[in-house]
């Protein structure tokens, strides 16, 4: 078959490629933070120049949990639109660019107050903590600057909904509009808590802030954030790994459903992130701690759908007996393997998922270090690998570049170094969490402390594998600066699965916002409602501001 | 929508296999008392040291309760309140604590007392020592500098 | 799905091309994994005081 290439627009690929640097230079700098910080803990290094642990910390959260997400998040999903849906028109990629650089200055306040130690809040500023007010102002223009982007991406799917009346949309549109959407309603309770509590209060306008309602706010948008980063892996894992294996996608109707379904249950559960906080009640903890149960349905969809396309198309290739398809799969084709093992990664990623939002169950782990262990395997693992493999093509598909041999073979080399160091480190993290190290906190014998000195020997192996990842970031700076300015110039595929033929037709109540939408704001009053009038009602008095680092 | 046979099967197991884990948590947080720490009892951050029972920190024996002891326990920066306590082995234990400044946490490692300290509000806990030995407490959340020097010790003994 | 008593001297090559039993043993083997973890901490939950 010789199909000919799919290009995106070049101006459209040009405000996708602008946001995938931004993300890989956060990728650098807060890899480094991280290098730092496993030395620090094992016990044997201290920091140069008065620079603290935490103000390396908050880099480190900010860059990578933050801002090296969000710009690929959205450097991404303009390219997808762009090429599923078509070249943007003038306002839409008028609204990418101004979004790309309001986020953009709002990252540079940020960075800025971080770097004069005037906001070692790390990435989750709780009050009463209290950080300069460039800082929070900072955070509301990369917050409002994805607002102006995703207006961009909402604007392209509208036109095209209007040219092609009663169709369903192009799959990877819609899932790209469904993370929009969940970002934005995710990201109003982020600016709520911004915007009339903390930039007030730090521009001393009022003096206290309410405490437990910032943090609520927070983790109204804390949960749905990591939906936000999981679903473009996703969308990868749906509609673009099906292609470049050479299978067909195994059901774009249950794509689209799971899609759903994490739209409307990745949001009303912030409370398993407070599980042991007081002034909420048990019983609207435990109703958060079902409607997350309802997340982990979407994911076992997901689970069947990746192993049945990958033992289809196994089987076509002559692959038999219960896993002869397995062997048939492109092992060498980095824009496969190096996804295939963030999907791997998700597997104890999403049992850890599980026994932290366990109700009571979180006690056992809450705030240790197994949950630093949890999310390095989702977001630093099944998400970032992803990212990667994404950019093995993204990147040179947007240059006008290729992927070489050479590059492929080194990138599979990156995913090896990145598997090998994530395990010693998530390991690591994971079973000292279950002894209670805590997570957050710089290098400590709590007085010589038995248990505390017990810890040491799992902070050396973190170092350990902390060490073997920054080499994995070093390796996929060198693929991703060849691919994006010396690799040979060329053709490389933006690859976009399709469904078999003669596969049944999508269900249009699939793509009825009224109703989804509608629904999630059912979902979010009931979670909601009464714990926040409660909050509002029955609250202690307010907290001055603290800044004690 | 079409469903494959098998994947029907596995949402059914999944699916069922998620109500049975809510099962056994609702009963063992509502019918056996083990939900986790939810107190709703407020104070004025400002003035905890003025307010019973914080205005005197420690380990207190108290009769008539469904406990034998109350630990009333202040946390600041970068320190708890009281930095050490004894409990005989087997007692009932009422832990009651809060924030004089920001955020802290309140964890004994290796056990599942792991609860926040909120400023303006009270966190309760209440558990029935059953192990000897020396139980590190450690702030587990980030509270500023000195965040990792903050610790006290509960030595359960016989 | 087909028809044993027809299918039954190529049985196995049938199944093979369309079947997806792989890809329910490892869902189960996921499955499994996932109630086991689950297990294990919630023992360390009952165990711990």
């Amino acid at each position: 078959m010789s199909e000919r290439i799919i290009k995106i627009d070049r101006k459209d690929g040009k405000l996708a490629m602008a946001h995938i640097y931004v993300g890989f230079i956060a990728l650098a700098l807060g890899g480094l933070a991280g290098l730092l910080q496993v030395l620090v803990r094992s016990g044997s290094f201290t920091l140069p120049a008065g620079i603290g642990y935490y103000q390396v910390l908050t880099v480190h959260g900010v860059l990578l949990g933050l801002v090296l997400t969000t710009f690929f998040i959205l450097g991404f999903q303009h390219a997808a639109i762009s090429r599923t849906s078509g070249t943007y028109s003038r306002t839409s990629r008028l609204f990418g660019w101004l979004g790309f650089w309001v986020m953009l200055l709002g990252t540079v306040m940020a960075a800025v107050m971080i770097l004069l130690n005037e906001a070692t809040v790390l990435y989750t500023f709780y009050a009463p903590l209290k950080a300069h007010w460039i800082f929070y102002l900072g955070l509301t223009f990369v917050v409002v600057g994805s607002w102006l982007g995703g207006a961009g991406m909402i604007m392209k799917y509208v036109e095209w909904r209007k040219q092609h009346p009663g169709e369903s949309s192009p799959l990877l549109t819609f899932m790209a509009i469904i993370n929009t959407v969940l970002w934005i309603v995710a990201t109003l309770g982020v600016a709520g808590t911004v915007l009339f509590q903390l930039l007030p209060w730090s521009l001393g306008l009022v003096e206290r802030v309410d405490v437990l309602i910032s943090r609520t706010l927070f983790w109204y948008f804390g949960h749905p954030l990591v939906y936000f980063w999981l679903l473009p892996a996703y969308m990868a894992w749906y509609v673009i790994i099906p292609k470049i294996i050479g299978a067909k996608i195994f059901s774009d109707s249950l794509a689209r459903l799971s899609f759903i379904l994490f739209l409307l249950f990745s949001i009303p559960v912030g409370f398993h992130h407070q599980l042991v906080e007081p002034g909420i009640d048990a019983f609207w903890k435990f109703l958060q701690v079902v409607l997350t149960f309802m997340v982990v349905i979407p994911s076992l969809m997901t689970a069947f759908s990746l192993f049945a396309t990958f033992e289809m198309y196994g089987r076509s290739k002559g692959g038999t007996g219960l896993f002869g398809w397995f062997k048939k799969l492109p092992w060498g084709d980095a824009r496969f393997t190096v996804p295939f093992i963030g999907m791997v990664a998700f597997i104890p990623a999403g049992a850890g998922g599980l026994i932290n939002a366990s109700n009571q169950m979180n006690q056992v782990v809450h705030n240790t270090i197994w949950v630093t262990g949890h999310f390095h395997l989702t977001l630093a693992t099944s998400v970032v690998l992803t990212f990667f493999g994404i950019s093995y093509w993204l990147v040179p598909h947007l240059t006008g570049r290729v992927l070489t041999k050479a590059m492929n073979k080194m990138a599979i080399v990156q995913a090896i170094v990145w598997t090998v160091g994530m395990g010693i480190m998530s390991g690591a993290m994971h079973a000292v969490g279950l002894l209670g190290a805590p997570r957050r906190s710089s290098f400590s014998t709590y007085g010589d402390a038995q248990q505390a000195l017990d810890w040491i020997p799992y902070q050396v192996a973190q170092a350990i594998g902390g060490t073997i990842l920054f080499i994995g970031i070093i390796l996929v700076l060198y693929i991703f600066i060849n691919l994006a300015f010396f690799a040979p110039k060329g053709e490389e595929e933006f690859p976009v699965g399709e469904q078999a033929e003669g596969s049944e037709k999508t269900p249009m109540v699939l793509e009825n916002w009224k109703i989804w939408l509608t629904v999630l704001a059912a979902l979010i009053l009931v979670a909601y409602t009464v714990p926040f009038m409660d909050m509002f009602q029955n609250g202690p008095p307010p907290s001055k501001g603290f800044k004690v680092w | 929508m079409h469903m494959h046979r098998y994947e029907k099967w596995w949402l059914t197991l999944g699916t069922g296999s998620l109500i049975i884990f809510l099962i056994i948590l609702g009963i063992s947080a509502f019918h056996q008392g083990h939900q986790p720490p939810s107190a709703k009892a407020y104070i004025n951050p400002e003035q905890v040291d003025a307010i019973a029972p914080f205005d005197e920190p420690g380990l207190k024996k108290v009769e008539g309760k469904e406990w034998d002891y109350e630990l009333v326990l202040v946390a600041s920066t970068f320190l708890y309140n009281p930095g050490e306590v004894e409990v005989p082995k087997g007692a009932t234990l009422k832990i009651i604590a809060t924030t004089k400044d920001v955020i802290h946490g309140f964890e004994v490692a290796g056990t599942n007392i792991n609860m926040m300290l909120e400023p303006g509000y009270i966190s309760e806990y209440t558990t029935t020592l059953d192990k000897t030995g020396e139980f590190l407490v450690v702030c587990n959340e980030y509270c500023g500098v000195g965040h990792h020097t903050m610790k006290s010790m509960i030595k359960v003994v016989d | 799905m087909a028809n044993p008593e027809l299918n039954r001297k190529t049985q196995t090559k049938v199944e093979d091309s369309s079947s997806l039993k792989g890809t329910l043993t490892s869902v189960l083997l996921l499955g499994g994994f996932l109630v086991l973890s689950w297990i294990g901490v919630f023992l360390l939950f009952i165990n711990r005081f």
